[in-house]
């Protein structure tokens, strides 16, 4: 065309520097985003004149293996817009007051010229304190000094420790894989305190409690390449496209490779859209799907065809053929616990035999106890922890039987619970009849039990579904219909096409599964169903298979190094570690407000199951199964000054001094008085997190009983008529915590609402590392620029808190004090092997025995005044090794070559110490002493694996026993870190990261009762709950939660199930308040609706609705779509309070909240057990889980609009 | 025979996430400032939808691109003389209510409140008047199907299939969308450059980037007018119009674009392609049901040694020679067939060229159940939820046979590598696909690698700059070297 000619000339073009001066820049420094998002991608921040001006991803990650499609890029819409942050006006650039608070103190320090003393008295002045409690959230920040405000700290601290105790100061900060350093700052010094961390994984309801409970292992998933490696992917309660952004193309990558992809989800969804098949089942009713799926597996591949691959599998990797008692009750036989080896004659005597069990031998019929069970983790003699065909109390090798079909003393009828239909049915099970000590006792093989509980027809007599048409009977393709809404030939196909896939490729079927399944009430039932089905097909353990759970960013990889630094072990013994759900349903009173579970909780009557939950928390805790701080109603430094009063000198006699106070009952645990004032949880550390909005359950009775201030909840207490264990009293306290102290970048709601606010270096302004579960890679956060204004990195403020606090001691605790800790049973410790049944010693049904029958004691002397000199440096108990997850190594040699870098010491009273005064210091001192970062000390590592397995291991560090990987590779180049018995999967030559490769290939076993992956799950508490088998059970009726007693559906206003999943604009609540997030979305989190609802509502698009219940409310716009089914409403997970939130209607023109404030605590009690194999607590692995899914509300449109 | 080197592009739109990470890659190194701020030179729509600005797709309203008049053409909306004309008047303009009003948050208030009886609030304000503004649009409105009454059965591209069809599209069994990213497509017949009055806007002679040169512009906007993409936007601080640059200052040092560096669904690809100029007019009035096809022949095979010759005949240097015979772009657009041009109809050869997206299954509903069974493990083309005739009008000017041509290919490749990694399915199966679509399994091999498997370096090939050439005409490059950056930053109007 005439008119149209390409351009050379530079003359004319030399305008074009007016885009390539734009585009020149000074600098570009690696870091990342340490959000809990997941991602744990490597970007490249870019520096022009000194100013962040944008960031790009990293491209340099090392390859895998050829067949595997690269990582790059990492990094999505989120991650992107940060440098929005930096300069932006919701940056926190100086530290903040509430003035009402600052006015106070002024007046009181001006009067009494001591901080602590000024403290103290306005604590004791309750007009005072509700005056500046009532002010929070209410505007009124002041900007101070950091002097300043490190002083009021100090004195808030002091304070405490000398009135209550140090257990009323609390931290809460979330996963600390995002930046592990950030996070060990504020715990090692409330450690170093006697201070408490509360749990994360669990409050966020990230822990799936199925992995422990078939596993023993917190969680442990593939890393996302090897999503590729996988030909069948089932996606459910995980919207890849949205919450796995950086990964989602591994997934599109492996369809083209010949993958079937099938996706779960009753919206279409983001991920749907990449899907061969997608299955809108009816929200919540996954269970059902996957019960009936594994009722065609079982059906036409264990029983019709009889794969090898899938019985062979089953019987060395799974308790299937281990011996369960079938014991009578008034209904008939039911399934009970696992056959003990001590109660047959031939082990009578055998060490731990209550944690071992036991097997028939094919050839013989004869019993064996077969190696690997928690008896032998924690035997005396070496060398028999593994899963081989041995018998390992004589040696003999065996072939275990799996079923006793063929080979029976008779069939007996066995109930089992049909909770969808609340009947029972009787079926027949092949048993045998075994002489015990106790007299004759009748078995089964779990395998056998599992037919009968998936109504397996093998001629045996009993309630047996007929065909796959047959809904009457449990968990039939035409049953699941019933729930599911899903066709029942639409399961028999999934299931076929799933077995040959598994069948065809040795296990390459795979589920990816997340926060969708993970926030319902009975998730942990889900994912047992669905991980059935990988099971019975041979799918655990392989390259392209597993149940892969991605939910928060738990995989802090060097967990072996580091939880010593974060938890100031490497100085003293025992730490306070708490169970958060349980805490926040108790100290934020949420339990007042609860009934009784048994009528949302669908489970089996009897006098376990029949509690209100509030009690079974108080039972757990005196027991020993969770923890829980504030831990007596007095200052645990008094209870031990009075034992030495009456005389008690050594430990051990201010422990039996403890034990018979509470035995009298003169000395009570806090759990059961939460609102006596006494108990109260008093300072609150918040960083890294909001812990006031985003994972806040029950988000007003946060502001109602922990701030005392405003709050839009109008919830009837129902509580009193069920608790009987808890002290009732008139009126929940309100107002308990005397401070709260947020380090934050920006102001979100936390910020808000906090008394202070001390400016946080952001992720582009300080060292830290970064390890995640989506790649297996270990990166840094690095300072592309100083921190702006007056901002800190949180290692620093923290450490400027310890001295300000130490400072305060020298006048206020000179001397050093003795402190007693309650120490759970823990899980991957003897302990995990000490409670056989459930007895409760504070009724009298046993003695009480620290360590065994209730918590242990310990007891940890502090000094005060070095509280700072002990942060700064790394104290010397490191000499005596390291270790988690039962493993453990010597580094004693790098202790001492850390002395010799005499650049990075500390003198202290004339000791010499490495030091970790700064941030890099303490990311070096975590790579050296590592498994995962220093080869050598995998090398040893696997040395002891090996004694205690009897097992050859050391290979698995072939080729990288002199990898040492510092701060500065990572600086250079994202590092994939080494093979450690820490891990689960094995990573050799490029090798993708898959779960429980290590357990299957080498024969370690898995860390649960029988080192087995547990189908069964014979906890006495599971029994009585009903899940001991993999179940279905109904959703809570919204009637029966309690959530909707007050408000009521008037009008046009419908009553809907209201999902909170994670949202496309914001991770949690970070970027949701950026102007790019904002400009993307819809300027706020909208209350997506169907078009069939929004009709009935009278509501259109972009309306103005409330989103309400008891518990509170939220105001937004409507988001009408097609894709979102009728019945339910999505409010994306998690809006701020901060931004665009009117006032509400419905709550007398008060300011409307986020999408937690239509939420409250509800915990499920037979995740409380403790004591007992994998049922055993750790920090973030075990425990009732701050589940949100099953809330309903009520969705109204605002006729009003008022900021 | 004038050839001439063009950057083209390829988008996988079955990999598409969706993410928009591409839109702020390039926002925040391009349209972070005043008058800028609604700018998305980069954005990324829902399908079905509406899209920025919206309803930008119907000419009906927008009058944009080309209209054929016999043998010839003529700028539908904006012409030199008729915009001349039109000065003050251009009622085929996008408003801001058709892209959006850009707003922030008076996030102040949150740190500045006095203690009051409530809690605080930032609430919406214009970027462009500072008031309080209830916010009614966005850049990405109608993302996620979200409001679809009133966005996605808007679309104007469903006009091409029946209304039973289109309501069905909105029901559970055949529900459907997916994701559509665009920027400036660096058209060869570009629209822009034509209606300019001032002759601001020019193609580059070594890459073919169209920009506007900030210089020249005199604001008429007629660029706005004339591309029917709407990718060339107005500055209303600056008084100038803007578009995507192809992030040439980063070509030029041997980087890709910020949308396709940061493109984390990995659907992007870039590569250079011969063409040869001097069949620009005959293809862009050719037939509109011939359109797709016409324009793949106007891209040479940089391995005939006569496209050679001639190619270095023009100036065009070896390496970029080189450059073409590697494109990723020219493997998905002439050797497999598989990637189209979006709205070809527009006729200004875009080339920018995309994948069409296979979504998941049709399914049924019987007795209230939701069945979704299929034959074999996959289903066939014939039960995909996007009727043909709505990426038809999307991708091939209505052309239904070229769209299930691309989708059957891509169903081969995955069976020809389901047979490959599980071997599952009957021979019969796999040796129709291949056979219906004219693959052998080792061209199935060569697609699946460059979809599943590409690395950066496989994705991406950028014809060296040879900036030294260019600059040689001006100064002396020693000069150059020692010299460069030393002087004031000489602000513009916009940027002080």
């Amino acid at each position: 065309m005439s008119w149209i000619e390409d351009l050379i000339s530079p003359k004319t073009r030399k305008w074009e520097e007016f885009y390539h001066n734009r585009f020149q820049h000074d600098k570009t420094v690696r870091s990342t985003h340490g959000v809990n998002c997941t991602g744990g991608c490597s970007w490249n921040i870019h520096v022009k004149d000194g100013i962040v001006v944008w960031e790009t991803q990293a491209l340099d990650y090392p390859l895998l293996e050829k067949s595997l499609p690269p990582y790059e890029p990492r990094g999505c819409q989120r991650g992107i817009s940060y440098s929005w942050y930096l300069y932006s006006p919701i940056r926190v650039k100086y530290p903040l007051i509430r003035g009402a608070l600052v006015d106070l103190f002024r007046e009181e320090k001006r009067k009494t010229g001591d901080p602590v003393i000024a403290w103290q008295n306005i604590q004791s002045n309750p007009k005072k304190r509700k005056r500046y409690q009532n002010a929070r959230g209410k505007g009124g920040f002041r900007r101070i000094k950091w002097d300043e405000a490190l002083e009021i700290i100090g004195a808030a601290n002091i304070s405490t420790v000398k009135k209550y105790g140090p257990d009323r100061i609390i931290g809460f900060s979330p996963i600390p894989a995002m930046s592990m350093i950030s996070y060990a700052a504020g715990s090692r010094f409330l450690q170093l305190m006697g201070g408490v961390n509360l749990s994360f994984y669990d409050w966020y309801c990230d822990l799936p409690n199925s992995y422990p409970e078939v596993w023993g292992e917190q969680t442990d998933v593939c890393e996302s390449a090897d999503w590729y490696n996988s030909k069948f992917i089932a996606v459910m309660g995980a919207n890849l496209g949205m919450t796995r952004t950086p990964d989602v193309h591994f997934f599109s990558e492996s369809r083209h490779n010949g993958t079937k992809t099938v996706v779960l989800s009753p919206d279409f969804s983001m991920v749907s859209k990449y899907a061969d098949q997608w299955i809108p089942l009816h929200a919540g009713q996954d269970g059902a799907f996957w019960m009936a799926v594994t009722h065609v597996i079982l059906k036409e591949f264990h029983y019709d065809k009889k794969i090898e691959y899938f019985i062979d599998y089953v019987k060395k990797y799974t308790d299937c053929p281990f011996l369960v008692e079938l014991v009578k009750d008034k209904d008939g036989y039911v399934a009970g616990k696992m056959l003990r080896a001590n109660k047959v004659k031939q082990y009578e005597k055998i060490e731990n035999g209550d944690w071992k069990f036991l097997n028939i031998d094919e050839k013989s019929g004869e019993l064996v106890c077969p190696g690997g069970s928690s008896g032998h983790r924690w035997d005396g003699k070496d060398g028999n922890w593994n899963m081989k065909y041995e018998d390992a109390e004589n040696g003999k090798k065996y072939e275990p039987v799996l079923s006793l079909i063929d080979k029976n003393d008779e069939i007996c009828q066995v109930t089992f619970d049909d909770f969808s239909k609340t009947k029972k049915s009787q079926r027949g099970v092949p048993v045998k009849h075994i002489d015990t000590l106790n007299g004759k006792v009748t078995v089964a093989t779990i395998y056998d039990v599992l037919m009968a509980q998936y109504g397996i027809d093998r001629g045996l007599g009993g309630d047996y579904p007929t065909s796959y048409n047959d809904n009457e009977q449990t968990y039939t393709p035409a049953w699941q219909e019933l729930y599911t809404g899903i066709s029942k030939e639409t399961v028999i196909q999934f299931a076929r096409e799933w077995s040959v896939t598994a069948e065809k490729t040795n296990g390459k079927c795979m589920i990816i599964i997340g926060a969708g399944i993970n926030h319902w009430f009975h998730n942990n039932l889900i994912y047992r169903a669905g991980t059935m089905a990988l099971i019975f097909t041979g799918c655990v353990g392989k390259n392209g298979g597993g149940i892969n759970h991605y939910v928060g960013q738990e995989k802090l990889a060097p967990m072996d190094s580091w939880g010593s630094i974060m938890s100031g072990k490497d100085w003293q013994p025992a730490v306070r570690l708490q169970q958060a759900p349980i805490w926040h349903y108790i100290n934020s009173d949420q339990w007042r407000y609860d009934g009784n579970q048994a009528d949302y909780n669908t489970v089996p009557e009897n006098e376990l199951s029949q509690q209100h939950t509030a009690d079974l928390v108080a039972k757990a805790v005196k027991n020993g199964w969770m923890p829980f701080y504030p831990q007596y109603n007095k200052s645990n430094l008094d209870i031990v000054k009075d034992a030495q009063n009456d005389g008690a000198i050594e430990d051990d006699d201010i422990k039996k001094h403890i034990v018979d106070k509470l035995k009298s009952k003169e000395l009570i645990h806090s759990v059961t008085d939460p609102d006596n004032e006494i108990n109260f949880p008093r300072v609150w550390f918040i960083w890294r997190g909001n812990a006031l909005m985003s994972s806040a359950k029950g988000h007003e009775y946060f502001l109602k009983h922990y701030l005392g201030t405003h709050h839009n909840d109008v919830a009837e207490e129902s509580g009193k008529d069920f608790v009987k264990d808890l002290i009732w009293k008139d009126k929940g306290a309100e107002g308990k915590m005397d401070l709260v102290v947020d380090l934050n970048f920006r102001m979100d709601t936390s910020a808000l609402y906090s008394d202070i606010v001390l400016p946080a270096a952001s992720w582009y302004e300080k060292s830290d590392l970064n390890s995640t579960d989506m790649h297996s890679f270990i990166h840094p956060l690095d300072a592309a620029i100083p921190p702006v204004w007056e901002a800190k990195s949180d290692w620093e403020i923290f450490r400027e808190i310890a001295k300000s606090t130490s400072k305060l001691a020298e006048t206020h605790m000179p001397d050093p004090v003795k402190d007693v800790v309650n120490v759970p049973l823990q899980h991957d410790t003897k302990a995990e092997i000490s409670q056989t049944d459930i007895k409760d010693w504070s009724k009298g049904e046993c003695e009480p025995i620290p360590g065994k029958t209730m918590h242990g004691l310990a007891i940890v002397e502090r000094d005060y005044t070095q509280i700072y000199n002990k942060f700064i440096s790394l104290g010397e108990n490191i000499r005596n090794g390291l270790g988690a997850h039962g493993n453990s190594y010597q580094c004693e040699d790098i202790y001492e070559e850390m002395l010799e870098d005499r650049d990075h010491v500390q003198e202290i009273n004339g000791v010499t110490y490495p030091s970790l005064k700064d941030d890099r210091e303490a990311c070096e001192a975590i790579m050296q002493l590592s498994t995962l970062t220093n080869g050598e000390l995998s090398h040893r590592a696997y040395v002891n694996a090996e004694k205690r397995t009897g097992m050859k291991l050391t290979d698995l560090i072939d080729g990288s026993q002199e990898k040492r990987i510092s701060y500065k590779d990572l600086q250079i180049q994202p590092q994939r870190y080494n093979n450690s018995p820490l891990w689960s999967g094995l990573m050799n030559n490029g090798r993708a990261y898959t779960a429980y490769s290590y357990n299957v290939e080498r024969l370690v076993p898995w860390r649960t009762l029988t080192g087995r992956q547990h189908l069964y799950l014979d906890h006495e508490g599971y029994i009585k709950f009903g899940e001991n088998l993999p179940t279905y059970k109904p959703s809570p009726k919204p009637e029966a939660y309690g959530e909707l007693k007050v408000s009521v559906a008037e009008g046009k206003a419908r009553v809907l199930n209201v999902l909170t999943p994670h949202g496309k604009w914001h991770i949690h609540s970070t970027y949701g308040d950026t102007l790019r997030m904002l400009s993307l979305s819809r300027g706020m989190e909208p209350c997506w609706l169907s078009e069939t609802d929004a009709d009935e509502m009278g509501i259109e698009d972009n309306d103005w609705v409330e989103v309400f219940n008891d518990n509170g409310v939220y105001c937004t716009r409507a988001c009408v779509s097609s894709r979102i089914p009728k019945g339910i409403c999505i409010v994306y997970h998690s809006p701020e309070r901060t931004y665009t939130q009117p006032k509400s209607q419905v709550r007398g023109n008060r300011r409307g909240g986020g999408h937690n404030s239509f939420t409250r605590v509800h915990l499920k009690p037979n995740l409380l057990m403790g004591g007992y194999g994998q049922f055993t607590f750790h920090f973030n692995y075990w425990g009732p889980v701050g589940v949100n899914r099953d809330t309903h509300v009520i969705v109204k449109k605002m006729t009003k609009v008022v900021f | 025979m004038d050839i001439r080197s063009q950057i083209g592009m390829v988008f996988h739109l079955d990999k598409c996430i969706g993410c928009h990470t591409c839109s702020i890659a390039c926002k925040n190194i391009w349209t972070d400032r005043k008058g800028a701020e609604y700018m998305w030179w980069n954005n990324v729509e829902t399908k079905p939808g509406t899209g920025y600005p919206t309803k930008w797709e119907d000419q009906g309203i927008y009058k944009g691109g080309w209209e054929k008049l016999g043998k010839s053409l003529k700028l539908a909306g904006a012409g030199k003389a008729k915009g001349i004309g039109n000065i003050f008047h251009n009622p085929n303009m996008p408003t801001v209510g058709d892209y959006y009003e850009p707003w922030t948050y008076n996030y102040e208030n949150l740190f500045n409140a006095p203690e009051g009886d409530d809690q605080p609030v930032a609430r919406p304000i214009s970027l462009i008047t500072g008031e309080n503004i209830d916010v009614m649009a966005g850049p990405n409105w109608d993302d996620d199907l979200s409001g679809s009454k009133d966005y996605a059965r808007q679309d104007v591209n469903l006009d091409k299939v029946t209304e039973q069809e289109k309501e069905a599209m909105f029901q559970l069994e055949r529900m459907a969308m997916f994701y559509l990213p665009r920027i400036c497509n660096h058209c060869l017949n570009p629209a822009c450059v034509a209606a300019c009055p001032s002759g601001a806007i020019y193609k580059r002679g070594e890459d073919g980037i169209v920009l506007i040169n900030q210089n020249k512009c005199r604001a008429w906007r007629m660029c706005v007018t004339a591309c029917p993409y709407k990718k060339s936007y107005y500055n209303w601080k600056g008084g100038k119009s803007e578009k995507c640059i192809l992030c040439f200052p980063r070509l030029e040092s041997g980087q890709i674009p910020a949308c396709m560096h940061s493109c984390v669904g990995r659907i992007r690809y870039l590569g250079a392609m011969l063409y040869d100029a001097d069949r620009i007019k005959e293809i862009a009035t050719c037939d509109e049901t011939e359109i797709v096809r016409k324009q793949r022949e106007i891209y040479l095979d940089p391995f005939d040694e006569k496209v050679i010759a001639e190619a270095k005949k023009n100036g065009i240097a070896d390496s970029t020679i080189e450059a073409a015979q590697k494109s990723p772009v020219w493997k998905f657009v002439k050797k497999w067939e598989i990637a189209l041009p979006l709205h070809p109809e527009f006729r200004t050869m875009p080339n920018l060229f995309y994948v069409p997206p296979l979504l998941p299954a049709m399914a049924s509903v019987e007795n209230s159940k939701y069945r979704s069974t299929s034959e074999s493990l996959w289903a066939g083309i014939e039960k995909s939820r996007l009727p043909a005739e709505y990426l038809a009008s999307l991708f091939s000017a209505g052309n239904t046979g070229v769209i299930n041509n691309v989708l059957k290919k891509l169903m081969a490749v995955r069976l020809h590598r389901r047979d490959v990694t599980v071997g599952d399915l009957s021979d019969k199966e796999i040796e129709f696909a291949l056979k219906d679509t004219g693959l052998t399994g080792e061209i199935a091999d060569d697609i699946f690698r460059l979809t599943s498997l590409p690395r950066y370096n496989e994705r991406f090939i950028i014809p060296p700059a040879h900036k030294e050439e260019a600059k040689e005409l001006l100064i002396n490059t020693d000069d150059l070297k020692g010299g460069g950056g030393f002087g004031f930053k000489t602000g513009t109007e916009r940027i002080p």
